[in-house]
């Protein structure tokens, strides 16, 4: 089933182009992500997507309702983890709830609900400062789970962080997704980590930019275990990287 | 542990040392006889004024705080609508910040008399004084401080869907609390010192009174009693800011160990 789709949309800046008829879909359950090189309008689209900007023309649909330049309606992480430093992590995850207008302690506890699921037990009265750059991603996921459980725009989620957190938060995301039911569109320029995360990439390329490529990863018995030393890995990566 | 002792002997008792030799010094050179009492009387002598006019400068000082409170809390409330007005209308912000400079521009000691004559000699001209002295600092340094604000953060706020006054609850206004306090400080020891000066031109209360009283009488050792008296109070003030700041702000004070 169909949860996003993103019809015919292009949007100029000062009369230049910036994205070029965009169309794409993201189904239920699905990782789906969006690789290019920088400057090819990634973050405009989602910008787009999450309703911040106005397209110049086509439109959003969220299950089939037209949600173009309605904020609130999908959940968006932007690059930097952006929590709040004067609020404490668990302040800052029920803040979608809050601002939904759910009052202060009831948002509270429908966050604590998920900090074990999120391996954030006993940050609650943290601030932000005082946890590591993993953990402090960790609950900048937490908080965009909180706004919707629909639909998730990550904009490179995990590039601030070092190779080693990297493959820890992979594994440690894939597990979540697995628990959680969450339909992600996901930006990353890692070539790498497109591959072993998604089920579907959509190659976006060129100034104005146009989704040149949809390439669907299918791993040998489905599983992303040590997938990225298999031949099969190496393969999408020479195909993805001839067409970039 | 150590070095926390080193930190404390630099922060309290270097400072506090310094004072001691001042105090010293002052006080030998009164003894020695090297400037006539009158003109300059000894640190001793202004404690001896200090406690036997002590119940009548506590009378004077409570005027004076008095008028301090109430002009901060308005001055502070007018700089506060003010700075959220100018904020979320543009037009006003381009229209009334040149206006807000220029009324720093215009010296205290040259409105006050005319506050004076308009307003009569008891407590109005004072807070009044105090109010346009105070607003200054919190409107300007809280318009700072909302611009401060992670156009990021806003952007992630905005993208769930927050209202305009969401957004300056969940954002503005706490990015905008470190400027606040620090024009606070400011505000405060400038809200002693306008008290002060008001009553100066005219009143009936307060340590300013007193302290042209006892200039007429050429009572310098009283005088400097309220010198000090008035040092200290803005002293005081200061120091409850800066509670009142780690109270409010917690982040900003926790110890950053990174133990997850």
């Amino acid at each position: 089933m169909t949860k996003l789709e993103v019809r015919h949309v292009t949007f100029a800046y000062e009369n230049t182009n910036i994205i070029e008829d965009i169309s794409l879909k993201l189904n239920e359950n699905e990782l789906v992500c969006l690789l290019g090189v920088s400057g090819s309008g990634k973050t405009t689209l989602f910008n787009v997507i999450s309703g911040l900007q106005k397209p110049d023309s086509g439109s959003v649909l969220l299950n089939g309702n037209d949600i173009t330049e309605k904020p609130g309606n999908v959940s968006y992480m932007l690059q930097k983890d952006l929590l709040l430093p004067y609020r404490t992590i668990e302040d800052n995850v029920a803040l979608p709830l809050i601002i939904k207008g759910v009052k202060k302690r009831e948002a509270r506890e429908k966050a604590s609900e998920h900090f074990a699921d999120f391996g954030l037990e006993g940050t609650q009265k943290r601030f932000p400062s005082e946890l590591s750059g993993g953990m402090r991603q960790r609950a900048a996921l937490l908080r965009t789970y909180m706004f919707s459980g629909e639909v998730a725009l990550l904009d490179e989620p995990f590039s601030a962080l070092d190779a080693l957190t990297k493959h820890d938060i992979h594994s440690w995301y894939l597990d979540v997704m697995s628990r959680i039911k969450l339909s992600t569109l996901f930006i990353t320029h890692d070539i790498d980590e497109a591959i072993l995360l998604s089920d579907r990439i959509y190659l976006l390329n060129g100034k104005p930019g146009r989704i040149t490529d949809e390439i669907i990863i299918e791993r040998p018995g489905g599983s992303r275990e040590n997938f990225n030393l298999t031949g099969e890995f190496l393969e999408y990566k020479r195909k993805i990287l001839s067409k970039l | 542990m150590k070095k926390k002792l080193q930190s404390t002997i630099s922060k309290l008792a270097l400072p506090a040392g310094a004072v001691v030799a001042a105090l010293v010094i002052w006080q030998l050179v009164c003894s020695a006889g090297l400037v006539p009492s009158f003109l300059l009387p000894s640190p001793i002598d202004v404690g001896k004024a200090f406690v036997t006019d002590f119940s009548l400068l506590f009378s004077h000082s409570c005027v004076t705080l008095l008028e301090t409170f109430i002009g901060l809390v308005l001055g502070i409330a007018l700089g506060f609508v003010l700075a959220l007005l100018m904020d979320r209308f543009r037009l006003l912000y381009k229209m009334l910040y040149p206006l807000i400079v220029i009324t720093q521009t215009v010296p205290t000691v040259a409105i006050a008399p005319l506050l004076v004559l308009w307003f009569g000699y008891e407590m109005v001209p004072k807070v009044i004084l105090i109010v346009i002295i105070v607003f200054f600092p919190i409107a300007v340094n809280l318009l700072d401080g909302y611009r401060s604000a992670d156009n990021d953060t806003i952007n992630l706020l905005r993208s769930m869907g927050a209202s305009k006054t969401q957004i300056l609850r969940y954002v503005k206004l706490p990015s905008a609390l470190g400027h606040f306090f620090a024009g606070l400080k400011i505000a405060v020891s400038y809200a002693v010192v306008g008290a002060v000066i008001s009553e100066w031109l005219g009143g009936f209360k307060g340590l300013g009174v007193y302290m042209t009283r006892v200039k007429k009488a050429y009572s310098f050792d009283k005088m400097f009693a309220v010198i000090f008296l008035i040092s200290a109070l803005s002293l005081i003030l200061m120091w409850l800011v800066k509670i009142l700041e780690k109270k409010f702000m917690p982040w900003k004070y926790r110890n950053n160990q990174k133990s997850i």
